[in-house]
């Protein structure tokens, strides 16, 4: 009743191409938007912030770039976690080599670096495709690992491998509380999304649906295969490349190649199946799920007074978030994000469904 | 079927409600300490036994003592798997409970506080990383707040070194000798490369790095290499099922177990009794203490164990790494003691237990008071020396047990000192840290 678009007729292009054409849709998400910005730091907490959210938000971020290559272009990556790394330690060695730099450029440049890096990993995906094309991503993997954990010049000669991100400042500004680091992530994923958001309904972004869904006709429609995959790696490596960074400097503060290890790569491309291939949103539904799920299954029995030993509390958060993967893929093979298109059409019959 | 969905969601919000107001009013004389576990994963069957340990020692205290001064000790569990995102989360979930918020860390895991480090000193509270962790947090005037007690990896490595050498007849003897350390690839096993690589340049010997990667099931490709380069020495720097891995490959590429050094964690039951006989003659550092039962481990049982309220097995009281976590428990109960005699006998905050945990003071008359006479030797921190001991010796390998095998060595502190300082100072230049002076702490 209340998610109904009858009546909002669209009497331009502009407002037929609008990035929400559904009013609702359009208030739904200025809505998030103001209470993410405005509403949660009124009542969070620095756990809330430091531990849930801002890990939260950057790897929806990450789920966004990944979900561009495998969701909108059909190029599945299992490099992502590589990814990642290259741009947590360029950000760290521009940061560290020229201490002059704005921490936005470091930012900046750090995502370009890891653009170049994943158009050069992405070059395979212009002679083989699907499971192959995993298997040479994961090339990736291997060698980032190799290559950060043994080359002491991208770590600074630091003894044991792990480096320190410096302070977050930028124009004297530092953003050394949860809070502020939270709005500093919460903006860029803002950014990000949008940015996202509106590549995907671009020709760009056309031309990735359209290598997807058969790369044989849409080169014969003349799209040409090269410039899609090859955009698609790097834009989507941009923005993981930032979000590594952020992972780094903002959330961990100091790391080794190990946080971004294979099972990165992994949980990334579980957040994007499970949240919903081909969704900006699915990526913040499969973060959250992959996340904040674990946590909340890991603290529920002591929020319940139940007193079950620590190990077996581990073990119950192991099976249980399995079990509701295999069952969430089974209701919806389509992901989270599909879930919700249903929940939308439901709702447009509601109360009087036929 | 949707009103059940709902009375089972308000049952369980107001369970959550009556669980939260039930935590606002807790006790105020009590002294809250987290405990970072592993529980599960590769690495449980060293993270368990070290918990129960630690655990055990804070309920024998309220069990027995009634507390620090009647102000009995809280603690809670968090699980993190030795992952590195994970043990940041347990930090920020338990740093707030308890009246004064958490007395002291205890991660156990060199990542964990690599990861912990900065941000232990925004919020005012000490890191104890006993035996492990950062080796330049010795330098108490830059890292204010991280206590590497009893040893850091470069005083493991020095003493491995001191102890080839005399079996080989001094020091000038190790000149064209090979020795391979095989890592755990992580901070934890990169520590010591520094510091033997500058033993290697001094004393002439030949150093192999051989890194595992985590979590060290697979090893065939590194002791291949041992096979080749046949070195003289194995440092082994292991944790977890990787120890008990690579013992398993020295005997299938036929290494002699007599030439194998594991370093402190890497000498425990686990790690050995998958090979037993095998194992024989396989040798490891013993930080201080091995697989001991002395008076305390008699109250525990009689305190704890005959009465059902034990964390673990009672046959696992007194091994190796229950010891250790029983230690580390007790040298965070004296550093609360310590700090409650100069704040009051109250709850006291991360930052007073800090001054404690720089106060430490157990001497050999404090040892046997504790029932852990000849578990270790006298240990005192201060602002300049935040490990307080640098002794340690080496046990050897049955095929039953641990017993010790060597006396105790000292690393050397001339050498070890300036390299602390160097890169403490390059770690205070980056971080911009001013440098406390510690001839005016008190």
């Amino acid at each position: 009743m209340i998610y109904r678009e009858n009546g909002q007729f669209k009497t331009s292009y502009q407002a037929d191409q609008s990035l929400f054409p559904i009013l609702q849709d359009r208030i739904f998400v200025i809505l998030v938007v103001l209470a993410a910005l405005a509403v949660v730091p009124l009542f969070a907490s620095d756990y809330l912030f430091s531990a849930i959210l801002i890990p939260f938000l950057i790897l929806a971020l990450a789920a966004i770039g990944l979900n561009l290559l495998v969701g909108y272009c059909g190029q599945i990556s299992l490099g992502t976690g590589a990814f990642m790394m290259v741009g947590a330690y360029s950000a760290y060695n521009l940061a560290v080599r020229i201490p002059e730099l704005n921490l936005l450029l470091v930012f900046v440049f750090a995502g370009l670096i890891t653009t170049m890096v994943g158009m050069i990993f992405g070059t395979p995906s212009l002679r083989i495709k699907g499971m192959y094309l995993a298997v040479t991503t994961l090339a990736a993997q291997f060698f980032m690992d190799w290559l950060f954990s043994r080359v002491k010049w991208f770590t600074n000669d630091s003894p044991s491998g792990s480096v320190n991100a410096p302070e977050l400042r930028i124009f004297d500004y530092v953003f050394d509380s949860p809070m502020r680091k939270y709005y500093f992530v919460l903006l860029a994923v803002i950014l990000f999304a949008f940015v996202a958001r509106n590549l995907v309904r671009s020709s760009v972004g056309r031309s990735w649906m359209a290598i997807r869904d058969m790369d044989v006709a849409a080169e014969i429609i003349g799209i040409r295969p090269v410039y899609a995959k090859l955009s698609a790696f790097a834009v989507s490596s941009f923005i993981v490349g930032i979000s590594g960074a952020l992972w780094g400097f903002v959330h961990l503060g100091s790391w080794e190649p190990l946080a971004f290890d294979i099972n990165r790569s992994f949980s990334l491309i579980f957040m994007v199946i499970i949240g919903g291939l081909g969704s900006i949103l699915g990526s913040f539904f499969g973060a959250a799920f992959i996340v904040i799920l674990p946590i909340f299954l890991n603290r529920l029995p002591v929020m319940l007074g139940v007193p079950i030993s620590t190990a077996t509390v581990s073990h119950l958060e192991f099976m249980t978030f399995g079990a509701l993967i295999v069952f969430f893929l089974i209701v919806e093979p389509h992901g989270l994000a599909r879930l919700w298109g249903i929940a939308k059409e439901k709702l447009r019959l509601w109360p009087f469904p036929h | 079927m949707k009103a059940g969905w709902s009375i089972l969601l308000a049952g369980v919000i107001s369970v959550l409600t009556l669980q939260y107001s039930s935590q606002v009013f807790a006790q105020t004389n009590e002294q809250f300490v987290p405990v970072l576990v592993y529980r599960t994963g590769a690495y449980a069957p060293n993270g368990v036994p070290w918990a129960n340990g630690f655990v055990d020692y804070l309920k024998l205290v309220n069990e027995r003592d009634g507390g620090i001064n009647g102000i009995k000790l809280t603690h809670e569990e968090c699980e993190f798997g030795y992952a590195t995102d994970r043990g940041v989360e347990c930090y920020e979930r338990l740093k707030g409970k308890g009246p004064t918020g958490a007395s002291v860390f205890n991660p156990l895991s060199t990542g964990v506080t690599f990861a912990l480090t900065e941000k232990v000193t925004a919020d005012k509270i000490p890191l104890i990383t006993m035996g492990y962790g950062r080796s330049e947090s010795a330098d108490g005037s830059v890292f204010k707040w991280n206590f590497p007690l009893m040893g850091t990896y470069w005083d493991a490595a020095d003493i491995l070194i001191q102890h080839v050498s005399k079996k080989e007849g001094g020091a000038a003897k190790l000149k064209g000798k090979k020795i391979a350390l095989v890592y755990h690839d992580s901070p934890y096993g990169k520590e010591p490369i520094s510091v033997l690589q500058e033993l290697a340049k001094g004393l002439g010997f030949e150093l192999l790095t051989l890194p595992v990667t985590h979590p060290g099931v697979e090893q065939k490709a590194t002791w291949l290499q041992i096979r080749q380069q046949k070195p003289d020495y194995v440092f082994l720097w292991g944790w977890g099922v990787m120890n008990s891995t690579a013992i398993k490959e020295a005997i299938a590429v036929g290494y002699p177990r007599l030439q194998m050094y594991g370093v402190w964690w890497a000498g425990a039951e686990p790690d050995t009794l998958p090979a037993e006989m095998a194992a024989k003659g396989y040798n490891a550092l013993a930080l201080q203490h091995g697989a001991d039962h002395t008076a305390v481990h008699k109250d525990m049982v009689k305190f704890l164990y005959d009465k059902g309220s034990g964390t673990g097995k009672k046959e696992e009281v007194g091994t190796v790494l229950y010891n250790r976590g029983m230690i580390n428990a007790m040298l965070v109960v004296e550093a609360i003691r310590t700090a409650q005699n100069k704040y009051g006998k109250k709850s006291l905050t991360g930052e007073q237990v800090r001054w404690g945990v720089e106060h430490i003071q157990v001497d050999a008359a404090r040892i046997k008071a504790l029932g852990m006479e000849g578990m270790m030797q006298p240990i005192k921190t201060s602002c300049q020396d935040h490990v307080g001991a640098h002794k340690a010796r080496i046990q050897t390998w049955d095929g039953k047990e641990w017993s010790f095998t060597s006396d105790w060595y000292e690393s050397n502190q001339k050498f070890l000192r300036t390299m602390v300082e160097s890169y403490a100072s390059k770690y205070a230049d980056e971080k911009k840290i001013e440098r406390r002076d510690c001839s005016k702490e008190s």
